[in-house]
């Protein structure tokens, strides 16, 4: 029989290996060794992926709350934090090789989920993806910042709490 | 064969024609774009689709140590990693002095693979395809994605999720992780399966059956409900190639090429696929990043070959589980004794693959070798190793020169869609020509051009995926390129530029 789910999971996405595209990787690494240490593991589920599809919409279900982090070339720097909703996925599938979130949640709504998670996504500034590169120094910089975020609010990881800094 | 090719390729007075560019094409693995020149009268002069394929792999790879190749090609694509994985190490297998693994070995690879192709063609099936095929091609684009289909047949929609999640589960337990997986080393593999996982499997592998015998199905009343559209669609005849494994079975991992004519005649076969580089040119086109590979004793009009599905289900003369071939006969019946060369057709090979994919997982999941303990084995060292698979959009070759210093100093990669570069172009000419011309054009129209392409299922190299990083746009343009229009269709992602 399978356990139940942390109440919260973190999905991040992108390739360690292609410049500003590792944002995702490496805060989700990051944040694992500073969630293990902080003793707070326990309520956290982190999942890595090189993008969102399909399946991932099992990933949210019966959980508290959902975040996803992916580098975002559109994101004013250095990140962007926002809530999404099942009802905001684009009526037209931009590209079969990733989900937005949005539509990764209302996949879920329409597999049956009567209660669809709170969902946020953290959307770290990127721009130079060439394979083979590191990250670019700005990249790493955003990468602090959204670190730091990221620690303040699995501290608090009430709803409450992340809908005031989406606000803020 | 029938040389049906390049007649839209370069139109003859390109510079008097107007342009059309679907840019990027949507639902395709990657990047992608497509350009019609049209004369004044909405003739179609010329198509061609090209795919910006990166080349950087090679030098990505190179001065690395061998041993983590295998590990490190999967951040060349993000939709196909555990290909390059396997393809990779097998390759190494010869380096490291391995002709054969040990049968736990063998049997664990092929799992991972197998769990693979069906991941790979549900999540082409149930998401990529099916809301053409379900909704219609020139129906309402704004139902025309994965949420349109899990609103109109929730049950397929959820079948589709579970199919992939079972090939995902697959992954995660033969390679270790669910990305970024180490299960396969050069001689072998790392970890076996616990009879507490091959139990998690077994569990719902007769439900996985089940439902991957009820998409065969679906496909089927597809074809069957508009016979004229579904074997006639974009079609074009052409060479087939593909790995084929003893005694001509269907086998995605390992065997030797086979190539067969557009009338079924064979070709070439038993090429050991350390013959590749004498099997197989690549033409370079000035109009196409992609190169365009075909049977070097054929030449380049008559060399080429389509890669797939399509190609695997007819190029091998059976599939070794009851279910899938019994299915592949009745298939094969459909073409009345010549091959089938449709690109809908792809759809209903795919699906004879997924359930000949899942009836073979069943059956490795009851061998115990897959618990055995026996994992790796070497020999005499080489410099050298090609390592052939099946991925599930084709024949992906990995070739690899390692030095004395264990680096590696020379890596060449054929990637399944680069084989089938000249068919999609062929696809896209024939229904250009057939649905395009004279009319006006809108997105419904526009669509079937990337219903064509979506048929081979191309991946482009896309490993990096950030929020906002594909725009897409649809914009009218004169001669000067000034924008006159924008052209709204439901999508706006969708573009294509006209002037």
């Amino acid at each position: 029989m399978a356990s139940a789910p942390a109440p919260i999971v973190i999905l991040a996405c992108g390739n360690p290996s292609r410049g500003d595209d590792a944002l995702g990787p490496q805060l989700l690494e990051r944040l694992h060794d500073w969630l293990l240490a902080a003793g707070l593991s326990e309520r956290y589920e982190l999942i890595g992926d090189f993008q969102w599809q399909i399946e991932n919409a099992l990933d949210l279900a019966a959980r508290e709350l959902a975040l996803f982090i992916d580098a975002d070339q559109q994101a004013a720097a250095p990140y962007a934090f926002r809530r999404v909703e099942a009802r905001d996925a684009p009526s037209f599938a931009a590209s079969s090789h990733a989900l937005n979130p949005e539509t990764v949640l209302a996949v879920l709504a329409r597999l049956g989920q009567a209660a669809l998670p709170p969902t946020y996504v953290l959307g770290v500034r990127g721009d130079s993806f060439v394979l083979g590169d590191e990250l670019s120094p700005t990249a790493r910089e955003h990468a602090e910042a959204a670190f730091a975020f990221l620690q303040a609010f699995c501290r608090a990881p009430q709803t409450a709490a992340w809908c005031a800094a989406q606000a803020g | 064969m029938e040389n049906t090719g390049f007649a839209l390729e370069t139109a003859a007075n390109p510079g008097t024609l107007r342009r059309v560019a679907i840019d990027p094409v949507s639902r395709v693995e990657g990047h992608g774009k497509v350009t019609l020149l049209l004369d004044d009268n909405d003739q179609v002069q010329q198509v061609r689709l090209h795919i910006v394929e990166f080349r950087g792999f090679e030098k990505f790879i190179q001065g690395r140590p061998y041993w983590e190749v295998p590990v490190m090609v999967q951040r060349l694509c993000g939709i196909c990693p555990v290909s390059h994985h396997l393809a990779a190490a097998k390759a190494l297998d010869r380096v490291v002095g391995v002709d054969r693994l040990t049968p736990s070995a063998e049997k664990l690879r092929r799992l991972m693979h197998y769990g693979q192709i069906l991941q790979s063609h549900a999540l082409h099936f149930f998401h990529l395809s099916a809301p053409d095929l379900l909704f219609g091609f020139e129906s309402d684009a704004g139902k025309r994605n994965i949420v349109g289909i899990a609103a109109a047949y929730p049950e397929v929609a959820r079948q589709g999720v579970l199919l992939r999640k079972f090939g995902q589960e697959i992954i995660r337990l033969t390679a270790g992780k669910r990305v970024h997986g180490t299960g396969a080393i050069p001689g072998g593999v790392n970890r076996a399966l616990t009879r507490a996982e091959r139990d998690e499997l077994l569990a719902e592998i007769y439900t996985i059956i089940a439902w991957s015998r009820q998409a065969v199905q679906l496909v089927k009343r597809l074809h069957e409900s508009e016979p004229e559209l579904y074997d006639e669609f974009g079609s074009f005849r052409s060479n087939l190639l593909s790995l084929v494994g003893p005694r001509g079975t269907l086998d995605f991992y390992d065997g030797r090429l086979r190539a067969r004519d557009a009338d079924g005649k064979l070709l070439v076969d038993g090429v050991p696929v350390n013959n590749y580089a004498e099997l197989i040119h690549e033409e370079v086109k000035p109009w196409s990043y992609m190169k365009f590979p075909f049977l070097a004793a054929f030449g380049t009009e008559d060399g080429w070959y389509k890669v797939g599905p399509l190609a695997r289900v007819q190029n091998c003369d059976t599939m070794a589980t009851p279910l899938a071939e019994a299915e592949r006969r009745e298939f094969i019946d459909h073409g009345n004794g010549k091959l089938i060369h449709a690109p809908l057709a792809y759809h209903w090979a795919r699906m004879l693959e997924m359930l000949h994919a899942a009836e073979t997982i069943k059956d490795l999941l009851h061998d115990d070798d897959l618990s055995g303990s026996d994992l790796v084995t070497s020999g005499p060292r080489r410099r050298e190793g090609v390592g052939v698979i099946e991925a599930p959009r084709g024949t992906l070759i990995h070739h690899y020169r390692v030095g004395d210093d264990d680096l590696v100093s020379t890596c060449n990669l054929i990637v399944s869609t680069t084989h089938n570069n000249q068919p999609m172009n062929e696809a896209i000419r024939r229904v250009a020509q057939r649905y395009l011309n004279g009319r006006q054009l809108s997105e419904g129209l526009l669509n079937r051009i990337e219903v064509a392409i979506r048929c081979f299922d191309p991946c482009l190299s896309c490993a990096t995926h950030a929020l906002g990083k594909m725009p897409l746009q649809l914009e009218l343009l004169d001669a000067d390129g000034t924008l006159l229009d924008r052209l709204q269709s439901p999508s706006p992602e969708l573009s294509a530029n006209v002037g």
